[in-house]
């Protein structure tokens, strides 16, 4: 079905557009993907420096920072997340609309950072909600957060419709709802949502 | 000629109509054909803020409230009236400082009730 891209190219030259019906979703979708306003802590400065006029996010069609999951795409975890915080965080994952995604941002959101041996620390998000791309850093810059929607946006440029390997939010029988944790005895319950991670095996 | 200009009319509204539900129709075909719909408890909740709400959103508050608030537009209209009077009040005739009396006496009036039916009394 999909047009060959060297015949793209020479019929674009005589003026004639050719696109496919996927194409113009992915081309609309990753051009105005709408972030979620909300930020964790020290990243979030970074996040908020990389929407301002010297970075200027709005290059990319990100710059509507919604302050409800109901009409964001994206979330970025912007920081440290403790485990008193993990649960919100998950439940307004939850609460996002399909399609959604996730930036990871920093240290500490993919693995809890210099805080990693804290008792209250989350070490990485992505033990509860899936993660589309991870920015290391502490703080990483804003070009590093550029780079990582940048990466996202190839990602969705890359989505099929149709067939195997169709996102979560086309596929009927994918899982929908991340299992939000509670505050157990001494640590969250569960620790991790099944499927998502599982714990490393430590080779001594 | 004259049904012609209403049939321009009539034509306009039908594209005009079509205008505003033709892309209300195709996102609900794309939704339908593409996107499933996915629903769970945790993505219907109404509260957004990421906590769970907790008890009953229909909670009665105390009618005084309301009593404090109607009570205060008192002094608020009084202040509005009085303000524009004091101004001019050198240039000003004994009707019209006479009728300005009347006028804050029946503001006075209903504060006089108020507080005679025990509403300032907070209990």
């Amino acid at each position: 079905m999909a047009v060959d891209e060297q015949l793209k190219i020479e019929m674009g030259k005589q003026g004639v557009i050719v696109t496919s019906l996927q194409e113009l979703y992915n081309w609309g979708r990753r051009n105005s993907v709408w972030p979620m306003q909300f930020g964790l802590a020290c990243c979030a400065i970074e996040m908020i420096a990389t929407t301002m006029a010297r970075y200027d996010m709005a290059r990319f069609g990100a710059e509507v920072f919604r302050p409800s999951p109901r009409q964001a795409d994206m979330m970025i975890i912007s920081g440290t997340v403790t485990k008193k915080m993990a649960p919100q965080v998950v439940r307004l994952y939850n609460q996002m609309g399909e399609p959604k995604y996730v930036i990871a941002m920093g240290a500490c959101a993919i693995s809890g950072g210099p805080f990693k041996q804290g008792y209250n620390v989350l070490k990485g998000i992505d033990r509860y909600i899936p993660v589309d791309v991870h920015i290391p850093g502490c703080p990483p810059r804003p070009e590093a957060l550029l780079q990582a929607f940048i990466t996202l946006q190839k990602k969705i440029d890359g989505q099929v419709l149709t067939g195997e390997g169709r996102p979560r939010h086309l596929d009927a029988e994918a899982q929908s709802i991340f299992p939000v944790p509670e505050q157990g005895e001494h640590d969250l319950e569960p620790t991790s949502n099944k499927g998502l991670w599982t714990v490393p095996t430590i080779i001594r | 000629m004259g049904s012609n200009s209403y049939l321009s009319l009539a034509v306009f509204f039908f594209v005009a109509l079509a205008f505003g539900l033709g892309p209300l129709a195709l996102a609900w075909v794309w939704a339908q054909v593409f996107s499933p719909k996915k629903p769970n408890a945790v993505k219907n909740a109404i509260y957004e803020c990421g906590l769970e709400s907790k008890g009953d959103a229909w909670v009665q508050f105390r009618s005084a409230y309301y009593l404090y608030a109607i009570i205060f537009l008192i002094f608020d209209v009084e202040a509005i009236f009085l303000l524009p009077f004091a101004v001019a009040f050198t240039g000003l005739g004994a009707a019209a400082c006479i009728s300005m009396l009347i006028f804050v006496l029946l503001l006075v009036e209903g504060l006089a009730w108020a507080w005679a039916k025990g509403v300032l009394t907070w209990a």
